[in-house]
């Protein structure tokens, strides 16, 4: 309940709430504060989503999320939204878990996902050398050019906190990052983006990757 | 390659920071927020807070830090003191805290540990641990190391990992103010044990001192408070170092 009334705090004094900017798909699956902060400190306009109405009053969208992929999915499905989100044709961006939900499975709760993406989310296998939660700031290199990554160094570092990763796919991996094994650290399929890391916790490449999703 | 993380520490007390800083053209060193900042615009990975405050106010002064703290920067913060039960937890959770870090009050309620993790996820849960070594072996200690407890420190960290620890905050009271390194031989010991990332605190005092952490115990990050506060290390410079002794470090 707090976490509500937090965000709805936040809608209500935002002053880049309008049209125009980004609707945040809310379905109670993790904290926005931060995102939301680091969206007011770049001036990127904007809104939550709650009900299929608000949906035309975005030109783009974040799928945000952390915790249990299986838990997450469950969420989102409650809110109704999830055949609006599959038929959307401008920009989306999943970040962490909003990511994986638009794979097809994941390995955590032997999860049916939304299935934008005809890849999986797995577990990290367990390794000595290895510590899980994948926890800090890895680098991410580019797989193909995108305006995402546009003023965005090859292996820059991005900050990570995930035990489950998204299959490496040469067809909609567009940067890569390695732990354990070679991983999608962001994913792209016409109108639809994700990102494992947070890049609102990304220091300066993070902002600009935002600022970059919010002029595709 | 995932980096060695590098973590100053900031002493908050009703919302202002308490150790003296001197490093750079601050228009007001008190200001947490502000010395935040500075450290996030030279490359500290992330950071920690420790609130000290001790009046009936602490909950609502240490919300109002976080949010002022997650609406400037952008990089992971931890926020620890106090916290002693979920409804702490989940305020600062909800004012923007990646973080939070128990010391005391999971050692007298181990159990909490679950219940944070559960209801937060291990990634929020930061155990802090002071350790003091007592005829050989390495105590657990309460109150800033004053306090001796039953528990051996190894044992004690294995079962906060068991139970839902997602990281290991180690301070060696020992060496805490010395500035004479790290207790590099028990954090190896314990950074081997676990499979949960372990920050080594207390000792540090030169830039030798991080590269022998890293070198000698692999541990995730080093953290440090009066070396950085005081400019004696600007971090910069020592990621300079690390990276040129094959350590692996962020660049920004």
């Amino acid at each position: 309940m707090n976490e509500i009334k937090q965000e709805s705090n936040l809608r209500d004094t935002s002053p880049f709430r309008g049209p125009g900017g980004i609707g945040i798909i809310q379905y109670g699956a993790g904290n926005i504060f931060s995102l939301t902060a680091a969206l007011e400190r770049l001036g990127i306009p904007y809104g939550m989503i709650n009900k299929e109405e608000d949906f035309e009053q975005y030109d783009r969208y974040i799928i945000p999320g952390v915790g249990h992929a299986g838990a997450a999915m469950a969420k989102l499905e409650h809110t109704g939204l999830v055949p609006s989100i599959k038929a959307l044709k401008k920009p989306v961006l999943g970040i962490c878990v909003g990511m994986q939900l638009l794979t097809s499975y994941s390995e955590e709760g032997d999860s049916k996902l939304l299935d934008l993406f005809p890849i999986k989310t797995l577990k990290f296998a367990g390794d000595t050398n290895f510590k899980v939660p994948h926890t800090g700031w890895n680098q991410v290199f580019p797989e193909m050019g995108n305006a995402l990554f546009e003023n965005i160094p090859n292996g820059s570092h991005f900050y990570f906190v995930h035990s489950y990763f998204i299959e490496y796919n040469v067809t909609y991996t567009l940067s890569s990052t390695t732990y354990i094994n070679k991983f999608s650290a962001s994913i792209m399929r016409d109108n639809f983006y994700g990102v494992q890391f947070h890049p609102e916790k990304s220091g300066a490449y993070g902002e600009t990757l935002l600022k970059n999703f919010s002029k595709i | 390659m995932l980096s060695k993380r590098i973590i100053p520490c900031l002493d908050v007390k009703d919302g202002r920071t308490v150790k003296g800083v001197n490093f750079v053209d601050l228009r007001d060193a008190g200001d947490p927020v502000e010395l935040a900042w500075n450290y996030s615009q030279q490359g500290a990975d992330e950071l920690v807070f420790l609130d000290i405050t001790a009046t009936v106010e602490r909950r609502k002064t240490m919300v109002e830090l976080v949010k002022s703290v997650a609406r400037q920067i952008n990089i992971p913060f931890t926020i620890g003191g106090g916290i002693n039960e979920i409804a702490d937890a989940d305020a600062l959770l909800n004012a923007g805290a990646d973080k939070i870090s128990i010391n005391s009050a999971a050692v007298r309620n181990p159990a909490l540990i679950d219940e944070l993790a559960r209801a937060f996820g291990v990634q929020f849960v930061v155990i802090a641990v002071d350790t003091r070594v007592i005829a050989g072996k390495n105590i657990v200690h309460l109150n800033g190391g004053r306090v001796p407890t039953e528990k051996e420190t190894l044992d004690w960290i294995m079962e906060a990992e068991s139970r839902g620890a997602g990281e290991i905050l180690l301070t060696s009271m020992d060496h805490d103010g010395t500035k004479a390194g790290f207790d590099n031989r028990f954090l190896k010991e314990v950074n081997n044990a676990v499979n949960i990332p372990v920050i080594a605190s207390g000792g540090a005092g030169s830039v030798q001192d991080f590269i022998d952490v890293f070198k000698q115990s692999n541990v995730d990050a080093a953290l440090a408070a009066s070396v950085f506060h005081y400019g004696e290390i600007l971090i910069p410079d020592l990621k300079k170092v690390l990276r040129a002794n094959n350590i692996e470090v962020r660049e920004v």
